[in-house]
């Protein structure tokens, strides 16, 4: 159990976080203009479709951008430097998310390095981390 | 009351003053910051509160101020984007001073940032987007958020930390002479490399000060402006512009430049009917380090990837040809939270001549202001020649 925020979800983000907790990542994605899109929400912020569902995709993902946090937050009760990262999904979609399972050094981490998902208990919640396929 | 242009020299900021004291306040409030910035930029203008018929603030409820100054507005602009909330309001109060809406607009910041006197207490949610998918990751603090795609539009470049160094050297020269700047010991790269690290790639002079402190503006018509005893100090708004993306860093619409700059600058520079080589003078509102470097890209003045040499080879310091963040921005002078207001006020004491560093010959400054987190932006072009 990782100690730290807990997030909340509401009706339009529950089932992101119901996956979560299932182990799957889901994304939503739009049947009319085929887009998967993220953060959570009911209709499609490209074309403005009510006609979208709730996908698992592959949990493969890129580095797109990162920073080492040497001051972390006093909600994590650590000192421990923590790699914040944007990552892509294969599918499309940004997110923001931790980097584990590699030691919080530059030369670890690559941009475009490849990911994959995995979920990190916190509070009542599963967090989407990502860990390197290759160290 | 016929209708003007907001654009082209027709409002005036007749009045700006920073608070006495920026940098560290603990004995006034912040809702006194805002009082006092406010009484001195009015008595500036040659103006009192009896005068304003117009208010506008961010974050602090608009009524508190016009309350504590005994203002009765006619004209309200809350408008809380970020820190560049304040740019956008100097742009809503053209536009409602050119359609009659107000006369005397008084605009205020006042922020007890880092002594934290008088301010409401920090709160996150955790139903928020930010709550739900950036803070339980460490995304909290404006260190670890503002720079996550700092490596990403770097990398893209073929740039380095180097850069974000250079941005930090550049900008210290203008405030070593500033007695009201934060930071005013010259810094080498390499010092700024080696500095205590914050977050890679950012070490701490890459980083803002955290400040008190607060700044007021008092804008009228041109025309009124030439009645007041500030007349031959009045600056013009020749053009705006301001936008917005998501309050989700990573949802950015490209992590390798921020659209709402591209946006908001290209509608200041349309609306002003100026170009970049008539620009003199640039603020560039720089919470850290890399937000220079995308401004300088973003708003056109230097091409794809020039962003680093350009304040390396100094071209952005005293001398330079173009002068960027001359009260030394920032990461040295003074920043209390929102910034957006003593970007403003530098861009005014350049154009009225009375700036601790002063530009020689300026006619036209160029301000950009980001809000938040990469979430907005608004742009101002000043000028010093009436219409
Ligand atoms: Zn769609």
């Amino acid at each position: 159990m990782s100690i730290g925020p807990i997030p909340e979800p509401t009706p339009e983000t529950a089932p992101f976080w119901q996956g979560a907790a299932e182990g799957e990542l889901r994304i939503q994605r739009c049947i009319r203009c085929e887009s998967f899109y993220f953060y959570p929400r009911p209709f499609c912020p490209k074309c403005n479709s009510d006609e979208v569902e709730w996908k698992r995709v592959s949990g493969r993902a890129r580095l797109s951008s990162y920073i080492i946090n040497y001051r972390p937050s006093p909600e994590f009760e650590s000192k421990d430097p923590q790699i914040i990262a944007l990552v892509t999904l294969e599918e499309g979609p940004r997110l923001c998310t931790n980097i584990v399972g590699v030691e919080p050094e530059p030369d670890n981490l690559r941009l475009g390095m490849e990911l994959q998902v995995a979920f990190e208990p916190r509070g009542d919640q599963f967090l989407p981390v990502f860990k390197p396929v290759r160290i | 009351m016929p209708l003007i242009s907001p654009n082209g020299g027709n409002i005036a900021i007749v009045g700006a003053s920073e608070t006495e004291r920026v940098g560290v306040v603990p004995d006034m409030s912040m809702i006194q910051l805002h009082a006092d910035a406010a009484r001195r930029a009015l008595k500036d203008a040659g103006l009192t509160p009896a005068d304003v018929d117009g208010i506008a603030t961010a974050e602090t409820q608009v009524i508190e101020v016009a309350a504590m100054l005994g203002i009765r507005p006619r004209w309200m602009d809350g408008t809380t984007i970020g820190g560049c909330s304040f740019m956008a309001h100097v742009r809503h109060a053209a536009a409602a001073i050119a359609t009659g809406q107000a006369s005397v607009v008084l605009i205020t910041h006042g922020e007890s940032g880092r002594s934290w006197v008088g301010m409401p207490n920090y709160s996150m949610n955790p139903r928020g987007p930010d709550g739900q998918f950036e803070q339980p990751f460490g995304a909290i603090a404006p260190y670890s958020l503002f720079t996550l795609p700092a490596l990403a539009f770097l990398e893209a470049r073929g740039m380095g930390q180097r850069d974000l160094a250079e941005v930090v050297v550049a900008q210290r020269e203008w405030a070593i002479p500033n007695e009201r700047a934060q930071r005013r010991t010259p810094v080498t790269v390499d010092e700024v490399l080696t500095g205590p690290r914050v977050a890679y790639p950012f070490t701490r002079d890459m980083c803002c000060v955290v400040t008190d402190g607060g700044g007021a503006l008092v804008l009228v018509s041109a025309e009124r402006a030439r009645d007041l005893p500030s007349a031959n100090r009045a600056v013009y708004l020749m053009g705006s512009g301001e936008s917005c993306e998501s309050v989700l860093v990573s949802q950015m619409d490209d992590l390798t430049s921020f659209g709402s700059f591209r946006r908001a600058s290209a509608e200041a520079f349309e609306t002003a009917g100026v170009t970049h080589d008539d620009i003199d003078h640039a603020m560039f509102y720089d919470a850290f380090a890399h937000l220079p470097l995308y401004m300088l890209e973003d708003t056109g003045f230097v091409g794809f990837g020039e962003s680093g040499a350009f304040h390396a080879e100094g071209h952005t310091r005293p001398g330079g040809r173009l002068p960027i963040n001359t009260n030394g921005g920032g990461m040295s002078y003074t920043h209390s939270g929102m910034y957006g207001m003593y970007a403003i006020q530098e861009a005014v004491r350049q154009l009225r001549g009375e700036a601790v560093v002063q530009v020689p010959d300026m006619k036209l400054s160029f301000v950009q202001g980001v809000g938040g987190l990469f979430w907005s932006a608004a742009s101002l072009i000043l000028s010093n020649q009436a219409p």
